[in-house]
């Protein structure tokens, strides 16, 4: 036969079977045309599907036509059965979907994080100090690390800053880093075009140059190639550009992010920048030479921070190098959670790959008589496992496509809700790996369960097989598919418990009091026209009134403050201090540390934050003025315990000792988090009024300053008057980066909701396929109880009767799932402790919550199929067999 | 049993030479002219015709086509064709040589 016709004649196999059935019904008419018995023609068939079977196969042979013929009547089969297609499909494309969604985010942040040659060598260095574990590194300092160590093959320095540039159109903000020379080469990224920094462009003094990102190239020099040697205005001041840096490069670790423009550190117009005891908000990158461990740079960096100390006793005294892996450092707050995200994915797919195994399980008990009808016809073993082979592949597959769309969909969500602070969260793409990986164990597990009783069906007796109905191996299967229904509430169980959790955390946490009301408060920066880079003290202050002025006068605005130190959970800044009268510490590290807010006298107006004692700052305190402080409560008891406060002084460091009268108490403020707050070691807090503050930190204001205010109405027209009062002032002033405080309070939460946001959403699918689950098992049992529940009926039972035994089943498994869940909880959710606020992980109240949403839901999975059972009619049910 | 197992082997035989005589037959008639054409002693049953006839049909001996009866189903009739012919003619002169042979055997005694 050829190729053709054997291809033809299995696509043809459906009117094939048509052609033969009306060959064999005209047979029979003319049988009974001349005279013979009806019922007696019919049964000179055999069956009539024993003779199709035969003239299926002589028409329709041949391996291929085998296959196509196996695929057309599983796609029959699973078309005659939409829901159960559905079902499985549905399961199987959300289990596979979500799963390789969160596993290819899993494995793009946690496991390959750093997309750099040898990753392995990459570490963060910072100062470790008595107060901070992680704090800044001084320049000084750097310097003379990168030059005594041995360990370390290239180290690297950088800070984040905001550049105004102006002469390319209208004045525009721009990210910046100040970064040492050599620092992309640490990371090992070349710049597309152009050169690095060398050591002479980074000499104090030497003429300002500058990297730019591909993309700024791109936007403001057309990504001309000659783009070298040419200028860029930033505050002011000329650089030439000596480099282009690539867009790949999409590094955000704690203090250095991806920007459009780096300058070398001596760029910086800070007069502190070479003081040795500087904390400037420098972190560091090291590369450790080839086979050096991390333990063996400790060592080395020990050495070198000890004979720092020795030579500069009162800036380098306990002053030591914190070294970390850079991987480590950037995954270490974020693995606990992903790998619960990860726990969690693989419930759902367990749950998915249960259902679908006790669905085919249960199909294919139901279709015993089908398989044993078969063998008896003739069908060998092979040939009808082949075809349960071909159903499940058909189902695999589908759910395969299909969950392209869940993959895709889940990878963006989990990517638009991962925490920005996560690194390459813009490179991840969906892993077809895992996209494969996931499809393959999910059909093999349906090919597992539809196979089995297949194969035990196949191999009995047909005789036997056909006498039972196929319903030999049913009592096994039915203990199977309980199994299955305690295992789909277990682990449902545990994930809604380890949402039900996260919940709870998270409204406990929206009901701490961060100390301040971030309702109707917006913080943005304005950056000063170049003009201002060589103002005088006097010019800033008159322009920092002015600026009050202008923008408190904006519509909608209610009160104003612009702020220059520390902003609560959003930016830290400290000073040293000491108790006037004591004599001054002779060491940095031996002053009292304060987180320091440095505002104007609406402050408190604009953050409502209470007032407990005194007074606040007000317009009298200028620079004219005797220099006054307000402390925070937590201050009061920590350095005035049952003393009054009030009129109390301490001695500021950074005012050269000056001493400040404390003139008031407030309220403690959240610094550092609504959760971590009570357990920092730094937590006294003052407030300084921007007015009272030294010429020499007044001069490092002249590039731009923040503000916040509170206002009424809409947010947009409130920004849009601002800005446009920004630009009345100037129109080489710029307002950028405005955010509302409820987003920062917001954001500080954010690994925590997306935690919640996506356990969440994986027990609400892990409940959805439990019940799907629950629903399909009790209906089969249902049905393999019709006859029972006939007898049943026919002996008096009553229908209330019939729907409470069918509850009561569903019940009981349902039962024993939620104390083997409970259990299993009690035991993986203290693995999520870190993740949790303010809530024990055996928190009863949820565990019960939860208990009771999952017998609901077990219930009412029942509904049906126990209705199902009520309307048995008893005679027909006893008929049927 | 016994008048089917009288068929093993020449079905194929019976079936086209009935059909070299009398072309166009449907399956029910084919049955019922190789049981009234043998007298009653061959009798050929659904479940062996039909197998035969597509196999026939695949060979391409015989050749079938859909035609309309007066009761307005549809009826599949089946004809000889060239190569069927020539198979009736191999297959009749292997039946007479084999029933010689066995005749020769019976007789020699």
């Amino acid at each position: 036969m050829s190729l053709w016709s054997r291809v033809a004649n299995a696509v043809r196999g459906e009117r094939l079977n048509r052609e033969i059935d009306e060959e064999f019904e005209s047979h029979v008419e003319e049988a009974i045309a001349t005279g013979r018995d009806p019922e007696e023609a019919r049964r000179a068939f055999g069956s009539a599907a024993r003779a199709r079977e035969a003239g299926h196969a002589v028409r329709a042979s041949g391996k291929l036509e085998d296959l196509i013929q196996d695929a057309r009547f599983a796609l029959r089969m699973l078309i005659k059965n939409p829901g159960f297609t559905v079902v499985v499909v549905l399961t199987l494309a959300l289990g596979i979907g979500i799963n390789s969604a969160i596993f290819s985010v899993v494995n793009g942040v946690l496991l390959n994080p750093l997309p750099f040659p040898h990753p392995e060598q990459l570490v963060a260095l910072d100062e470790s100090k008595p107060n901070f574990a992680n704090g800044s590194i001084s320049y000084p300092n750097f310097l003379d690390w990168r030059k005594d160590n041995q360990t370390f093959a290239a180290m690297g320095l950088a800070r984040g800053y905001g550049f105004s540039m102006t002469g390319r159109g209208d004045a525009q903000q721009l990210n910046a880093e100040f970064i040492s020379d050599g620092y992309f080469g640490v990371l090992g990224v070349n710049p597309i075009l152009g050169r690095e920094f060398t050591p002479a462009d980074e000499t104090v003094g030497a003429s300002p140059v500058a990297m730019i990102s591909e993309g700024l190239w791109r936007r403001k020099f057309d990504g001309a190639k000659n783009v070298m040697g040419q200028t860029i205005t930033l505050d002011g001041k000329s650089f030439s550009i000596v480099g282009v840096i690539p867009a790949s490069l999409k590094l955000r670790i704690s203090h250095f992010q991806a920007s459009d423009v780096y300058a070398p550190i001596p760029q910086w117009s800070n007069s502190i920048l070479m003081f040795r005891g500087a904390g400037l908000g420098f972190h560091g990158i090291g590369r450790l030479k080839p086979g050096v461990t991390i333990e063996q740079a400790r060592a080395d960096m020990e050495r070198v921070t000890g004979n720092l100390a020795a030579a500069f006793p009162e800036d380098d005294r306990g002053i030591g190098a914190s070294i970390a892996s850079m991987k480590e450092q950037i995954v270490g707050s974020t693995r606990g959670f992903l790998l619960i995200l990860l726990g969690a994915v693989g419930f759902v797919l367990l749950i998915a790959c249960v259902n679908v195994a006790s669905l085919m399980l249960a199909r294919a008990s139901g279709r015993g008589r089908e398989f044993a009808v078969r063998a008896a016809l003739g069908a060998s073993r092979g040939r009808v496992v082949r075809q349960l082979l071909t159903e499940s592949l058909l189902l695999g597959i589908t759910a395969g496509v299909i969950s392209l769309l869940p993959a895709a969909f889940g990878l963006k969500a989990a990517l638009h809700a991962l925490p920005a602070a996560l690194p390459r969260a813009d490179e991840i793409g969906l892993d077809w790996r895992v996209l494969l990986f996931t499809t393959l164990i999910s059909v093999a597990t349906g090919l597992l369960f539809g196979l089995a009783p297949a194969w035990r069906v196949a191999k009995e007796n047909p005789q036997t097989a056909l006498k039972e109905g196929g319903r030999s191996a049913t009592g096994a299967n039915q203990r199977t598919l309980s199994v299955f229904v305690v295992v789909e509430v277990a682990v449902a169980l545990v994930l809604l418990t380890g949402a039900g959790l996260m919940v709870r955390s998270l409204m406990r946490l929206w009901d701490v009091d961060p100390g301040f009301n971030a309702h109707d408060v917006e913080t943005f920066n304005i950056s000063m026209p170049p003009a201002m880079a060589s103002a005088t003290p006097e010019m800033i202050r008159a322009k920092h009134l002015a600026l009050n002025e202008a923008l408190a006068a904006a519509p909608g605005v209610t009160a104003v403050s612009q702020r220059w130190g520390a902003v609560p959970l959003n930016g830290e800044d400290d000073q040293w201090f000491w108790i006037d009268g004591q004599p001054k510490p002779r060491n940095n590290n031996d002053m009292s540390w304060v987180i320091d807010y440095i505002v104007d006298p609406d402050y408190l107006r604009v953050m409502q934050i209470p007032l407990i004692r005194g007074r606040f700052l007000s317009l009298q305190d200028d620079e004219r003025a005797p220099l006054v402080v307000v402390v925070d409560e937590v201050f009061a008891n920590k350095y005035f315990p049952s003393q009054d406060p009030i009129g109390k002084r301490i001695d500021l460091d950074n005012f050269g000792g000056k001493a400040a009268e404390i003139v008031g108490v407030v309220r403690h403020v959240k610094q550092w988090g609504l959760d971590s707050d009570d357990t920092q070691q730094l937590r006294a807090q003052y407030y300084l009024a921007c007015m009272q503050v030294s010429d020499d930190f007044l001069v490092g204001m002249r590039g731009g300053t923040s503000v916040l205010v509170r206002y009424d109405g809409s947010l947009g027209s409130v920004i849009g008057g601002l800005r446009s009062t920004v630009r009345r002032m100037s129109n080489e002033q710029v307002l950028f980066g405005e955010e509302t405080m409820e987003n920062i309070v917001a954001d500080s939460i954010a690994s925590r909701r997306f935690a919640m946001i996506l356990l969440g959403g994986f027990a609400v699918l892990a409940l959805l396929l439990a019940c799907v689950g629950i629903y399909g098992v009790m209906a089969y049992l249902v049905s393999q109880r019709t006859q029972e529940v006939g007898i049943r009926m026919a002996l008096g039972a009553k229908r209330s009767d019939v729907l409470l035994l069918v509850f009561k089943g569903g019940a009981r498994l349902a039962a024993v799932g939620m104390v083997t869940g409970v259990v299993s909880a009690i035991g993986l959710t203290r693995l999520m402790r870190q993740l949790l606020f303010d809530v024990s992980p055996t928190d009863p109240v949820v565990i019960a919550a939860v208990c009771v949403l999952l017998m609901l839901v077990a219930l009412a999975a029942c509904l049906v199929p126990a209705r199902r059972a009520a309307s048995v009619e008893p005679m027909r049910a006893l008929r049927t067999e | 049993m016994a008048k089917t197992d009288a068929l093993q082997g020449s079905l194929d035989l019976l079936v086209l030479k009935l059909l070299s005589r009398r072309p166009r037959l449907h399956g029910y008639a084919i049955m019922s002219a190789i049981a009234t054409s043998s007298g009653e002693v061959l009798r050929v049953e659904e479940g062996s015709l039909y197998p035969a006839l597509y196999r026939m049909e695949e060979a391409g001996w015989i050749r079938a086509e859909w035609i309309k009866k007066d009761t307005g189903r549809r009826a599949r009739v089946y004809e000889l064709t060239a190569p069927g012919k020539k198979q009736l003619g191999a297959e009749e002169s292997r039946w007479q040589a084999v029933s010689l042979a066995i005749n020769r055997v019976l007789t020699e005694a």
